[in-house]
C-alpha cells in the first residue's frame, strides 16, 4: 500500500496512491499526479543523518564518525511533491540530498538492532536542502542551514516496508533538470537503519510518523531558481521539487 | 488570563482563568504542557553562559564566536506538564534543571521585524529545559536535551498584557523547596524581539509554538538527581514544579 496526503477542496485528505501516480480518494475517485496537491505524508518527529555515508563524509572533508551526527528538523521545513523550495538571495551554495527515509510505524523505546525492523512502517524519498553559506560551528548544522521552511521536500507517499523488503541495498538518485547528479546505493550507509532505530530509542521514545532521513551519498551541486529537483529512491518513489527565488517566495506569501 | 491545558477525564481541555497573583499551581489537576506546538530553545543566550564560554568561542572546534542565535528543538517526548515527572537516566549521570522565560507566539509568524515582534507573542510561561551536561556545543545535542520528559512546560501561559516587563523578571530555581540558583530575564543575551525577528526570518512560527529564551550554565546549583523535587519560579508568570523519579521507576 502507497500512502499519502494531499490538499483537497482545501482540506488535509489521506489518500492511496495507484500505479498510475494518481492519488485515490475514499470515494474511489482518481486525481491525476499532476492535478494533486500534495502534502507530506506524514508528520512527526524529524531526524536526518550527517556524514552517514563514507563517501559524502569525505566530499565534505569529514572522517566518518563514530557515533551517528543526527540532527533535527522542525515541521516548517516539510513540504510535499512537486512544490516549490525557495533559494535564498545573495548565497553561494544551496545543494539538494537525495534520502531514503525510514517511517516509524510503531512506538519504540529500548529497541534493540535485532527487533529494530519491527518498528519501521515504511519508507519515502526525503530531499535534505542546506545552504552551505549559513554554517556555523554551533549545534552544526544550524537551523538556519537545514530547517527552513520549503527546505524538506518529502514523499510523494509512504510505502509498506514489507512491499520494499531490504532497505540496505537500494539505488539513490539525484537530477537537476533531468541531469543525473547524484548516484548512490543505501548499502554504503555507515549506520544502518536497525542500528539507527537502536540508537535513537535508547535515547528516547519514538513514534509512529517519526521519519528518520538516513543520509546522503556524494554528489552534491549546486541548485538556482528554476530548476527541477528528482530524487529518485528505487522500489520507493520519485519525489520532484521546483527551486524557486526569494522574491517569488515572498509574493507567494502575500498571494 | 492564564491559559493551561489540562487532562480531564481522560480527554485534553483548554482551560482560561483569571491571572491572580498566586503562582503555584494546584495540586488537584493533571496539566499537561501549557502548549503543543513546535519548541525552540536558544543555546548560548545568557549573558553569564556567554562569559564562560568567551574563550573557548575562539578556540576549536568553534573557530569564531556566534554570529546568529543558536536554536535547538526540544522534541515533542520531552514535553510535560507541571507535576509530571522528570526521568532521570537508569545509569545515574547527572542532569541539570534548565531554567527559562518561555516566549509563547500567537498568530502565524514569517519574517517578522523586530519592532513588529512583539504582536505575534501570546503570553510567556515557564520552561524546565532538562538537559545531561553541556559538554559541547558543536554538534547538535540530541541526546543530552531530547530525553523523555526532559523539557516541563507551565502549568500555564499568562498573557503578554499581564506581564510587565519580560525582560527583568526573577527566575528562582528551587530544589527540594531550597532555593538553590537565581538569575533574570536581563541575562538574555538576545533579547525576545530579536529572537522571534531571528526565528521567523527561515522558519514559520505557528500559534502554540514556543520560544525557550535562553538558560543559565549548567553549574552544581542545577544538578537533579531521582528523588528531588525541582520547581522553577518566574516572578508574575508561575511556578513549574516537578518530581524527578528514577526512569526504570517510571518504566514500570
Amino acid at each position: 500500500m502507497k500512502r499519502a496526503r494531499i490538499l483537497h477542496n482545501g482540506q488535509p485528505t489521506d489518500v492511496t496512491v495507484n500505479n498510475d501516480h494518481q492519488a485515490v480518494l475514499a470515494d474511489g475517485t482518481t486525481l491525476n499526479e499532476n492535478d494533486a496537491h500534495w502534502l507530506p505524508p506524514c508528520d512527526g518527529k524529524i531526524f536526518v543523518l550527517g556524514l552517514n555515508y563514507a563517501d559524502h563524509a569525505s566530499e565534505l572533508a569529514f572522517s566518518a564518525p563514530e557515533e551517528p551526527l543526527v540532527f533535527l528538523k522542525g515541521p516548517n521545513t516539510l513540504i510535499g511533491h512537486n512544490q516549490k523550495t525557495c533559494r535564498p538571495d545573495n548565497v553561494d551554495y544551496m545543494h539538494y540530498e537525495a534520502e531514503l527515509v525510514a517511517i516509524i510505524g510503531k512506538t519504540a523505546k529500548n529497541v534493540s538492532r535485532e527487533d529494530a525492523m519491527d518498528y519501521i512502517g515504511g519508507y519515502t524519498v526525503g530531499n535534505d536542502y542546506a545552504i552551505r553559506d549559513y554554517l556555523e560551528n554551533y549545534y552544526r548544522p544550524n537551523l538556519r542551514v537545514k530547517s527552513r521552511d520549503t527546505c524538506t521536500p518529502v514523499g510523494p507517499f509512504i510505502i509498506d516496508a514489507d512491499e520494499v523488503g531490504d532497505p540496505s541495498n537500494l539505488e539513490l538518485k539525484a537530477y537537476i533538470n533531468g541531469e543525473l547528479k547524484q548516484h548512490g546505493n543505501t548499502k554504503d550507509m555507515i549506520f544502518d537503519i536497525p542500528f539507527l532505530v537502536e540508537y535513537l530509542s535508547a535515547i528516547m521514545t519514538l513514534s509512529p510518523g517519526d521519519m528518520i532521513f538516513t543520509g546522503t551519498p556524494e554528489g552534491l551541486a549546486d541548485v538556482k531558481p528554476g530548476d527541477e529537483v528528482v530524487i529518485e529512491v528505487e522500489k520507493v518513489g520519485r519525489l520532484t521539487n521546483h527551486i524557486i527565488s526569494e522574491d517569488e517566495y515572498v509574493s507567494s506569501l502575500k498571494a | 488570563m492564564r491559559h493551561s491545558r489540562i487532562l480531564k477525564a481522560g480527554i485534553a481541555c483548554n482551560q482560561t482563568e483569571d491571572h491572580g497573583t498566586d503562582l503555584i499551581a494546584s495540586q488537584d489537576q493533571q496539566w499537561l504542557p501549557a502548549i503543543n506546538g513546535t519548541v525552540l530553545g536558544i543555546a548560548l543566550n545568557h549573558s553569564d553562559l556567554r562569559d564562560q564560554m568567551d574563550a573557548a568561542f575562539n578556540e576549536k572546534p568553534h573557530v569564531n564566536p556566534p554570529k546568529t542565535p543558536v536554536l535547538h528543538i526540544k522534541t515533542d517526548n520531552t514535553h510535560i506538564g507541571n507535576g509530571v515527572a522528570i526521568p532521570a537516566p537508569a545509569d545515574g549521570e547527572t542532569i541539570y534543571a534548565g531554567p527559562s522565560l518561555g516566549v509563547v507566539i500567537g498568530q502565524q509568524a514569517t519574517r517578522v521585524s523586530a519592532a513588529d515582534a512583539l504582536d505575534y507573542v501570546k503570553g510567556y510561561t515557564v520552561v524546565n529545559e532538562v538537559s545531561l551536561a553541556e559538554n559541547s556545543f558543536y554538534r547538535p545535542a540530541v541526546k543530552a536535551k531530547c530525553r523523555d520528559g526532559f523539557c516541563p512546560i507551565g502549568p500555564w501561559v499568562v498573557d503578554a498584557a499581564d506581564v510587565k516587563a519580560p525582560e527583568s523578571l526573577q527566575v528562582a530555581t528551587y530544589i527540594n523547596g531550597e532555593m538553590q540558583h537565581c538569575t533574570t530575564t536581563a541575562k538574555l543575551h538576545y533579547g525576545i524581539a530579536e529572537i522571534v525577528e531571528y526565528v521567523s526570518s527561515f522558519i514559520t512560527l505557528q500559534p502554540g509554538d514556543l520560544l525557550i529564551a535562553g538558560t543559565p550554565p549548567r553549574t552544581d546549583k542545577l544538578a537533579l538527581k531521582a528523588g528531588d523535587t525541582v520547581a522553577i519560579e518566574i516572578e508574575q508568570i508561575g511556578r513549574l514544579e516537578n518530581p524527578v523519579v528514577a526512569e526504570q521507576e517510571i518504566a514500570s
